[in-house]
């Protein structure tokens, strides 16, 4: 770990304004060549994330990777599974769902039929985790939850339902922090090394690919989780993703944020109620009151 | 204007470092502070008492895309990376760095590389290397370098890492620190009107 950072000298500087400038060429080309648009992403992050792929494929520059990426359909591909983060677990932040159960389901309890939607959902573990929890409270029969992601390959592996039977432990201890009380194995079968989630869990579920950052709203929905995705964008973005949230909520829908995202300085922060602040669950206020 | 930014690193051992450090600073404490603090992910509701009581600065643990602002104190959030962007904090959820998330070598070298000149570093003490590689992009990037005396460390393992891997501009006892950064901060205390 020592090495190549300690090495760094003070010609620094004109590099550092290079790497911007190769950087903002690459989301061009990417953006030009694929349609996928990562131009407004927050650009710490990203640049380490486009680093880390310039290392992976041994090449010596940002440049570099952008000739390789736009000539190699795979290389296309790598680079582009390797900006997005993906990082999810089955019932992450348990103290979420503990408040979504109080607060939330006896909202949506008093809806004939509901339409949620997960944006953003990954690999699928936070929406088998909606599911469960619907089910739980005896709402999944009447709900379609649509859970959508920019990636293809994440929107098949999250309709697939499988992950590796070694995280149950950990899962099974975060759905009883999160208020579970049946046995957690009910809901899936192990097999070899995969967990597979029952197939009743996936039936109120429509997988889809959307993407935030350059489709509109599809719908209307009583309650949109919208959970560490929107940190990845740059403010500017992130007012768009708002906005598009916003357009496709209820009255009286509910919003949930991930734990470290704030509703401050947004266009519509005013016409939400918190319903759970350290949660980060908000209710959109009816047409009556706001 | 770029506010000046202290970024603090700190693992095994730092809790107690970092409220020594914070309670020797003034009231009116120009620059703004950036804590990376090692922690267990389940923890998060103790972590600002344990770390800042008597500090006589404003203190939060970071939103997304939140100001840096002059004499506050910033805290990591424990299980998400802490990235400074110009005038502003960024939250990630990228693998964690040598088992580290928050990594306080990502903090510090985004740190440099987003306000250059503007920051200061610090390695407290702790087990592991971490925030060696980021002290030495904040020095090689044109910015301050400060670490923990590591003989009176709790733990000398990782002040020792960074001095290995940059010549820092002081290597401060705990007590030290506080004024060395007051000193600093000196001539923005009073502006001219
Ligand atoms: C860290 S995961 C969050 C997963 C889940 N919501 C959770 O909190 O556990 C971020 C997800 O956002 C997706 N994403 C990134 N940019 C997107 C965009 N423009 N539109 C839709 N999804 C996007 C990524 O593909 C990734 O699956």
């Amino acid at each position: 770990m020592k090495g190549s950072g300690a090495a760094t000298s003070p010609a620094q500087e004109p590099t550092l304004a290079l790497e911007k400038l190769e950087l903002r060429l690459l989301l061009e080309a990417i953006h030009g060549s694929t349609g996928i648009d990562f131009r407004g992403y927050s650009p710490a992050s990203l640049k380490r994330r486009v680093l880390a792929r310039v290392k992976a494929e041994e090449l010596p520059s940002i440049s570099a990777l952008q000739a390789r990426a736009l000539h190699a359909p795979e290389c296309m591909q790598r680079l582009i599974a390797g900006i997005t983060v993906h990082y999810t677990t089955l019932f992450r932040d348990p103290g979420f769902w503990v408040a979504f159960r109080e607060k939330v389901v006896p909202i949506l309890a008093g809806e004939r039929s509901l339409r949620l939607w997960v944006a953003g959902c990954s690999s699928g573990e936070e929406v088998y985790s909606l599911a469960i929890v619907l089910a739980e409270a005896g709402l999944v029969e009447r709900t379609r939850i649509y859970a959508t992601d920019l990636s293809e390959n994440l929107v098949e592996q999250a309709r697939a339902g499988v992950f590796p039977l070694r995280l149950m432990k950990e899962y099974t201890a975060n759905y009883l922090a999160a208020g579970g009380t049946r046995s957690f194995s009910d809901y899936y079968s192990a097999d070899h090394e995969a967990a597979i989630l029952s197939a009743a869990l996936r039936r109120r579920i429509v997988f889809a690919r959307h993407c935030l950052a350059t489709e509109g709203s599809f719908n209307e929905f009583h309650a949109i989780l919208c959970r560490n995705v929107t940190i990845y964008f740059a403010a500017a973005l992130q007012a768009r993703v708002h906005e598009l949230l916003f357009a496709s909520l209820a009255p009286a829908g509910i919003l949930a944020l991930g734990r470290a995202e704030a509703m401050r300085g947004l266009a519509h922060e005013d016409e939400f109620e918190p319903l759970d602040v350290r949660e980060r669950i908000f209710q959109r206020k009816s047409a009556a009151t706001a | 204007m770029t506010v000046p930014l202290v970024v603090i690193g700190a693992s095994l051992g730092g809790p107690s470092a970092i409220r020594t450090v914070l309670a020797g600073l003034p009231a009116d404490f120009p620059w703004a502070i950036a804590i990376v603090q090692h922690w267990r992910a389940d923890h998060d509701e103790l972590l600002p008492d344990a770390l800042t009581r008597g500090c006589p600065l404003p203190v939060a643990v970071v939103f997304d895309k939140e100001p840096i602002q002059p004499g506050h104190v910033h805290l990591a959030r424990p299980d998400y990376h802490l990235l400074v962007e110009d005038g502003h904090f960024a939250l990630s959820l990228d693998a964690p760095v040598n088992y580290a998330r928050p990594s306080i070598d990502l903090c510090f070298e985004s740190a440099a590389e987003a306000l250059g000149p503007a920051v200061t570093g610090i390695v407290l003490t702790g087990a592991n290397d971490d925030g060696a590689r980021g002290l030495a992009r904040i020095k090689a990037l044109g910015g301050r370098a400060l670490v923990q005396d590591p003989s009176g460390a709790e733990c000398p393992t990782m002040p020792q890492a960074a001095l290995a891997a940059t010549a820092p501009d002081a290597v401060l006892r705990l007590a030290e620190i506080a004024p060395w950064l007051t000193r600093a901060a000196g001539p923005t205390l009073r502006p001219s009107p």
